[in-house]
């Protein structure tokens, strides 16, 4: 499959035909997008909708599937206040119709061609491009160890929990490990608080092997995440990293990036 | 092509009609970038301005510091959606430190600390557009934002903007930089919506 990643993009009619509610204030929508490109693990899409008077709003998500045909899964996390999130999670419903445009960014990615080894390290919603790329490793066959860490406040936040729990059964080589913030579920032995750098040694790969990194969260997630790993010997250009949001509730989940 | 979406109305909110086509107004200050951020030593800066026949001219902090600076208020506008108005920055124009630089060249490639680059007509930094920028509201840049200092743009989407700028290369031809190379658009203005190549 061709990927373009540097071309020009345009607007594509997309219809929903499925919608899984990931928590209560999170969907995974599936579109059907006629003439979609394709695209790769970790990109992103700008999301268009217009109202019956001529009102738009666009907002950007990341994709959390590897490209499927025609086929677009994004994973919305409601933002209390938002204008285009809540409408996404709780109102769009199966044969609505919206646009999408991308695939965007193609600096945060992974290639099924990669052969280094991967520590993928999410915040919250920040897990969505990740959730992309263990997808895509195993829809490729890829035998690169890959590990994820995923940072959550709470059991109940968890995105995918089922799938990752049976993909770090079938999937050989993938770890992952969920590293909960404000409540850890009974029994876990590991005392609900931020991630540390003891838990980026237990849980992730040393330095010196050198593998790639995706980090993806907040913006405060991410800086305190970046730093731990290039004191723990990381070297910064092979730290990919992703922030979405602004720190108020009424910021949208945007990904993407530029240098900003 | 234009698709209605059944039932979005939307929030309508006033405060984004004065804003280029596509962003929203936001009170944060966002922060977006590739990879970690780069932590440099003031007295280990440097800022320096290569011409396209490789003459150099270098400021070490204290020579940035003793420039006379300007206090832009203006608006920025991130090619992610976001934009903030009324912003206040301290630094230097770009016109001052390209006073002395005799050159030929059409464009420029900014480049920063950590390796980002991006590249934009050298008239866009002249004449009031462009600073290298040191201070935000009043305090010394934050390190996030791209502290000790980056280079401030406003009238193109804000990743032109470079962040921990280190240098600029003048060129004859234009070449582009890291997010250009990514499928972002050459130029950026936000008023036309220059998002991705091809608009």
């Amino acid at each position: 499959m061709v990927v373009r990643l540097a071309g020009a993009t345009r607007w594509y009619a997309a219809r929903v035909v499925d919608r899984v509610a990931e928590t209560p204030t999170a969907t995974s929508l599936c579109f059907e997008v006629p003439g979609w490109p394709g695209h790769l693990a970790g990109q992103h899409a700008d999301v268009r909708l217009t109202s019956d008077d001529g009102y738009r709003a666009q907002r950007s998500y990341s994709i959390a599937a590897p490209a499927d045909g025609e086929r677009v899964t994004l994973t919305v996390q409601e933002l209390r206040d938002g204008e285009v999130s809540p409408f996404l999670v709780h109102d769009l419903s199966v044969g609505d119709e919206l646009e999408l445009r991308g695939p965007l960014g193609g600096w945060f990615v992974w290639r099924a061609t990669q052969t280094d080894p991967v520590l993928l390290v999410g915040g919250g919603s920040g897990v969505v491009p990740l959730m992309a790329m263990v997808r895509a490793r195993a829809l490729a066959g890829s035998r690169v160890p890959f590990r994820l860490i995923y940072a959550v406040r709470t059991p109940a936040e968890v995105y995918y929990a089922d799938e990752l729990r049976r993909r770090v059964r079938d999937d050989h080589g993938l770890d992952v490990t969920i590293l909960y913030s404000r409540a850890a579920p009974d029994g876990d032995r590991r005392p609900a608080g931020r991630i540390t750098a003891a838990d980026l040694q237990a849980h992730g790969w040393p330095g010196s092997l050198e593998p790639s990194v995706y980090l993806c969260g907040s913006t405060p997630f991410v800086e305190t995440v970046a730093d731990l790993l290039t004191d723990a010997g990381h070297a910064p250009e092979r730290i990919r990293a992703e922030r979405y949001g602004g720190s108020g509730a009424s910021a949208p989940y945007v990904v993407g990036g530029a240098a900003e | 092509m234009s698709i209605v979406t059944r039932g979005f109305r939307g929030r309508r909110d006033d405060s984004a009609k004065d804003l280029p086509p596509g962003q929203y107004l936001t009170h944060d200050f966002p922060v977006l970038s590739a990879g970690p951020t780069p932590r440099i030593p003031l007295d280990r800066w440097t800022f320096t301005i290569t011409t396209e026949t490789g003459v150099e001219h270098e400021w070490r902090w204290d020579d940035l510091l003793a420039l006379p600076s300007d206090s832009p208020t203006v608006d920025i506008h991130c090619v992610t959606r976001w934009s903030k108005l009324q912003t206040g920055w301290k630094g230097v124009s770009l016109d001052t430190l390209l006073e002395d630089v005799e050159t030929a060249a059409d464009y420029a490639l900014v480049r920063s600390y950590g390796g980002y680059t991006t590249n934009l007509p050298l008239e866009d930094l002249l004449d009031g557009k462009a600073w290298l920028a040191y201070e935000y509201e009043g305090d010394p840049l934050e390190p996030a934002h791209g502290g000790p200092a980056r280079l401030l743009v406003p009238h193109l989407y804000f990743w032109k903007s470079a962040k921990w700028a280190r240098g600029i290369q003048l060129l004859i031809e234009d070449e582009p930089g890291f997010w250009e190379n990514l499928g972002y658009h050459d130029y950026g203005d936000p008023w036309r919506e220059q998002r991705y190549q091809g608009d």
